[in-house]
Parts: structure tokens; C-alpha cells; sequence
């Protein structure tokens, strides 16, 4: 019974391996040309721990596992069984991999990561129902009874939190990839007495894990399993759409967490070197979708921000005042006269898919011999990152694409800036008005180019804060009402 | 192992972790998640485990099934990621030919 813990030391050695190989993949992504090479260890790593494991733990019949011959015995069905999981799986995975439009990126993220929690959940019951197939418990012979295998107390505690955090991460993506997909609205839910339930969960969930080391009996197992599957719920409905760069990193680091604490049930160094490295990436991710907010990590996680209440009382406001519309004939004089460009995309770029185009009119610019620069916002997009993955699939080279702190002390030097999709991220309210839901915020600049041209839908919406924005109304500003896909597609034309 | 000797590879794990990830350039977040994801999924060791084991049918099953959604996370996670880093171009080496 104690085969898993009484490890062979080369088998110990190909984990560590993996676990190295991991570290090396996530250091390849210092720079992008170094990523490739990096994605590549991760193949790697990923590939040792699984053939390592395949050939450790063999499918044996029962009355063989004692003997130790290495092909003795082995169960070639159940072998098989194995191999056909990982093909119909694998298969499905890289479908969906060729198929996915990068726009659609945010969704699959949260889709992948309720597959880790869920995967998480299922190992957690099998070495539950099967303890002594992960060496993590001993025969005790009761005074009277039979005797029954008795989970070591510790593996108790890491199977529960294990599975706890397997199961919210589970159903907060579940709830996660249908806001973002759509199949949601984006809008937060609140619940009454939101925060008293919450907490009552969460409460009986760590009370029931310390019980759960005095008395194995199924109904703790389980009602642990239910409560965080509920629990997992409970969080994420109320956030809005807005948050969901935090939400989605926030996941990604329970997911890491929650491979981790397997690690600690299985004793197995791959699983928790990777689980750590990830639960600290996805860690480091919110905290800087937080900072680029302005915004504590617990007031996100509370929810509730980005109602449309403030919206519409924030665009009745907005009709009063005057403002400057132009065509596409004008933006593309404009920029074609000027000397720089900054670019600033938005989400409203993703929904209109208007990367391609976006790239086609900077690319004619630069034709007529104007800089081109692009300006990303932090949280730009639904997930970190976003915007940086459309322009890099429009073909945007990556060094003309630049962070928040790196160029925004340009626009002052800069003929236009071109405002695509992005709101919140442009508004000086953040850095002026202290009674603004968005103060403090880090944004950009735009209002200090020399024209500011702001490609929108209409006047009446505001964006997800629900504020409404100032560099609409100045001087310097036009705006280009239309479908950012379509105004970009025009300016082109008119820039032949 | 015993819990003390798991507990120090976690701990320095978190602080490599930490120190790798702040070097990670913002432009590489979305593939930053997309391989973390990827490599969480070796939690495949313990469903292998689970679905080779012999005396539990209830947990063979349980064990394959989770074979089979890590796997789609693992190819899926991979090839993804490899193909958004494939997009990730520079300046000098003009990408796809002008119109």
C-alpha cells in the first residue's frame, strides 16, 4: 500500500525535471523571442511528467501490483482505456485551438480553466473513493469491525482544500466564460445579503475540511465538494463585466493553487512546482489589472461595480453639451498631415474586429510617411493583454505597440491620437475629478495630442464605469460616430 | 517525502514563480495565462494515477474522465499558445507581404 511513497529516486528526478522545464516555459515569456522556445520546455516538462507517470503506474491486475516486474501483469485494456481518454481529449483540444478567433481568447481562457478546476475536483473523489491507490492511507484494524483504510489526516486536509479550490474555480469560470461569451449579461447580480452568505460559506467549508480530520465519513467529503461548487457561484455572479481582466487572473491563479494542493496529496514535485509558479502568475496578474484600476482587490471581488444606473443618469448629462463630429474624409486628412500617430485601442476594437483594418490604415500612414505608435492601456480588453494579441494577429509589429508608462508622456508631442473602442482608459476625470468612481486611475494622456480623433458608436453610451467622459467635449477632440469596423475600413479608402 | 520537505519545494516555488512572472512583458499576458493553464493541467499525473489503479471502479472512472479534460486542456493550452506567440512579430522582418 505504500508504493507511492516510497518513491524511486529517478522517478522523484523526471518530476523535478518537469518542474524545472515549467519554470524555464513562463521565463521564455520575458521577451517574444524567447517565447517560442519557452512554450516549447512546456511541451517538454509536460510530456516527461506524463510518461513518467505511464510507465510508473502501469494499469496492473490487483494480484500482480506485489511482484514488481515491469510489463508483468499489465492490464492492456485498461492501458488502452487510458490512451483513448488522452486522444478523444487531445483531439478536442487542439480543434479547438486551430478554430478559436483570437478575439474570442477571454472565453476560452475561463473555458480552460473550469476544465483544470473540474479535473482538479475528479482526482480529488477518485483519491477519496481510492486512497490506496495514492499510498495516502493505512490499514487500521479497529477493536471491533473490519478493518478499513484510514486516510492520513494531513492528505485529509490537502484532498479537502484541493477539491475546494478545484470546485470554485470550476464554477466561477463556468459563470466567467458566459459573461464574457456573451450567453450572460455582462451587468454584476447582486444578490440580497450577499456578503452574509458568502461568508457563511466559506466558513463552512474551512470548519468542515478541520472536521474532516477527526471523521472521514462521505457526507463531510461531499457536502465540502457542493458548498464549493456553490460558493464558486455565489463570487463571480455579482462582478460586472468590466472586472473581468481581475476575475480571469484571479481564477488562473486558484487553478494553481488548486493543482498544488493535489501535489501535496500525491507528493509529487511537478505538480507542486507548477502549481506554485501558477498560482503566483495568476496572483501577480490581478494585482496588476487591480493597480491599472485604481481599485482593491477585495472591492473587485465584492462586485457590484459597473452598474448602468450611474450610466444613464452620467449620458443624460452628456446630450447638452457641444461637440464636434467629423467624417472619415477629415480623420484621414488629419492624420495623413501629421507627423505622429498614437493609436489606442480598445474592447469596442475586439467586438468590431477591426484589428486587421486598424493595421491597414496605419500601414497606409506610414506609407505617407507618418509615425505610427500604439498605446495600451492595461486593462484594455478583457483580459491582461488582449489588445497586444489582436494587433500581433493583424500583423502589428511589436515594437511599435507600447505600454501606459513608456508612452504617455509622447501625446503632448503628438499630432493625433486616434481613440478606438477605449473609453475609461482616456478619461481625465481619473486624474482630476476626486468625486469620479474612476479617480486615481492610471490613463492615457489623449487629451494632450493636438487633435484627438475618437472613434465611437454614438453619444448616449458611456463606458463600463458608467462616467462620462471629458475629452468628448474639448476643443481639440472629433468625434467619428460609426462602427469602429467601418468608420477604420472608410478612412482607409479615403486615404488612397 | 515527508510534509516538511513538500512545504519548502512550495514555498521556494512561489518566490521562482514571483521573481518569473514580474519579468514577463505585458504584451505576452494573454499567452502568459494560456501556458499557464496549459501546465496547471498536470494535474493529469493524479487522474492517471486514479484510472490505472485496480480496486475501484467508481474511482478508474472518475480518473478518466479527468484524463480526458486535462488532455484537452494540455493540447488545447499548448497549441494555442503556440499559436499566438507565432503572430508576435518585429519590424525588421516585414510580415506578410504588402497588399
Amino acid at each position: 500500500m505504500e508504493h507511492a511513497s516510497t518513491v524511486n529516486p529517478w522517478v522523484a528526478l523526471a518530476y523535478l525535471i518537469a518542474g524545472v522545464c515549467f519554470i524555464l516555459a513562463l521565463r521564455g515569456l520575458s521577451s517574444p523571442e524567447s517565447s517560442r522556445r519557452g512554450n516549447r520546455f512546456g511541451m517538454v516538462g509536460m510530456g516527461i511528467a506524463v510518461i513518467t507517470t505511464l510507465i510508473t503506474h502501469a494499469p496492473r491486475f490487483a494480484d500482480t501490483v506485489a511482484d514488481g516486474a515491469i510489463f508483468g501483469g499489465m492490464d492492456l485494456v485498461a492501458a488502452l482505456e487510458i490512451l483513448v481518454a488522452i486522444a478523444i481529449g487531445g483531439g478536442i483540444g487542439l480543434v479547438i485551438a486551430r478554430r478559436i478567433a483570437m478575439t474570442a481568447m477571454p472565453q476560452l481562457v475561463a473555458a480552460f480553466h473550469s476544465l483544470v478546476g473540474l479535473a482538479a475536483v475528479l482526482v480529488g473523489c477518485a483519491a477519496y473513493l481510492n486512497p490506496g491507490a495514492f499510498g495516502i492511507a493505512d490499514l487500521v484494524t479497529p477493536m471491533i469491525g473490519d478493518p478499513f483504510l484510514a486516510i492520513h489526516p494531513v492528505s485529509r486536509v490537502e484532498m479537502g482544500l484541493g477539491v475546494a479550490i478545484g470546485a470554485i474555480t470550476f464554477s466561477g469560470s463556468v459563470i466567467a466564460f458566459a459573461k464574457l461569451n456573451g450567453n450572460m449579461s455582462g451587468k454584476p447580480i447582486l444578490l440580497p445579503f450577499r456578503h452574509v452568505i458568502n461568508f457563511g460559506v466559506l466558513a463552512a467549508i474551512v470548519g468542515l475540511v478541520a472536521y474532516f480530520t477527526q471523521d472521514q465519513s462521505p457526507w463531510i467529503f461531499w457536502t465540502i465538494t457542493a458548498l464549493s461548487f456553490a460558493i464558486g457561484f455565489l463570487l463571480i455572479v455579482p462582478i460586472g463585466g468590466a472586472d473581468m481582466p481581475v476575475v480571469v487572473s484571479m481564477l488562473n491563479s486558484y487553478s494553481g493553487w488548486a493543482a498544488a494542493a493535489m501535489g501535496f496529496t500525491l507528493h509529487n514535485t511537478a505538480m507542486i512546482i507548477t502549481g506554485a509558479l501558477v498560482g503566483s502568475s495568476g496572483a501577480i496578474l490581478s494585482y496588476i489589472m487591480c493597480r491599472a484600476m485604481n481599485r482593491s482587490f477585495v472591492s473587485v471581488i465584492a462586485g457590484g461595480f459597473g452598474g448602468d444606473s450611474a450610466g444613464a443618469s452620467g449620458g443624460d448629462a452628456a446630450i447638452d453639451r457641444p461637440w464636434k463630429r467629423g467624417s472619415a474624409e477629415d480623420a484621414a486628412f488629419l492624420m495623413s498631415q501629421a507627423e505622429q500617430v498614437i493609436i489606442v485601442p480598445g474592447y469596442g476594437m475586439a467586438v468590431a474586429q477591426a484589428q486587421h483594418a486598424l493595421r491597414e490604415m496605419g500601414d497606409k500612414l506610414k506609407e505617407a510617411g507618418v509615425r505610427v505608435k500604439y498605446a495600451i492601456h492595461p486593462v484594455a480588453g478583457r483580459m491582461p493583454g488582449h489588445m497586444n494579441v489582436l494587433l500581433a494577429e493583424a500583423n502589428v509589429p511589436y515594437d511599435e505597440v507600447f505600454e501606459l508608462e513608456d508612452i504617455n508622456s509622447e501625446f503632448a508631442q503628438t499630432d493625433v491620437a486616434f481613440v478606438i473602442g477605449a473609453n475609461d482608459v482616456t478619461n481625465p476625470a481619473a486624474k482630476t475629478d476626486k468625486s469620479s468612481p474612476i479617480y486615481g486611475m492610471p490613463v492615457l494622456d489623449v487629451e494632450k495630442a493636438k487633435t484627438v480623433l475618437f472613434v465611437k458608436r454614438s453619444m448616449g453610451g458611456v463606458g463600463y464605469a458608467g462616467v462620462d467622459n471629458e475629452v468628448f467635449y474639448r476643443d481639440n477632440t472629433m468625434m467619428l460616430l460609426s462602427d469602429a469596423k467601418k468608420m477604420v475600413e472608410e478612412i482607409v479608402k479615403a486615404l488612397d | 517525502m515527508d510534509f516538511i520537505s513538500i512545504l519548502s519545494i512550495f514555498v521556494l516555488a512561489v518566490f521562482v514563480g514571483y521573481y518569473v512572472v514580474w519579468s514577463v512583458t505585458p504584451a505576452l499576458h494573454t499567452p502568459l495565462m494560456a501556458v499557464t493553464n496549459a501546465i496547471s493541467s498536470v494535474i493529469i499525473v493524479g487522474a492517471l494515477i486514479a484510472s490505472a489503479a485496480a480496486g475501484s471502479t467508481g474511482s478508474k472512472w472518475l480518473g478518466l474522465i479527468a484524463v480526458a479534460l486535462a488532455s484537452v486542456n494540455i493540447f488545447g493550452g499548448f497549441a494555442v499558445t503556440a499559436r499566438m506567440l507565432a503572430m508576435y512579430k518585429k519590424k525588421e522582418r516585414p510580415a506578410a507581404p504588402a497588399k
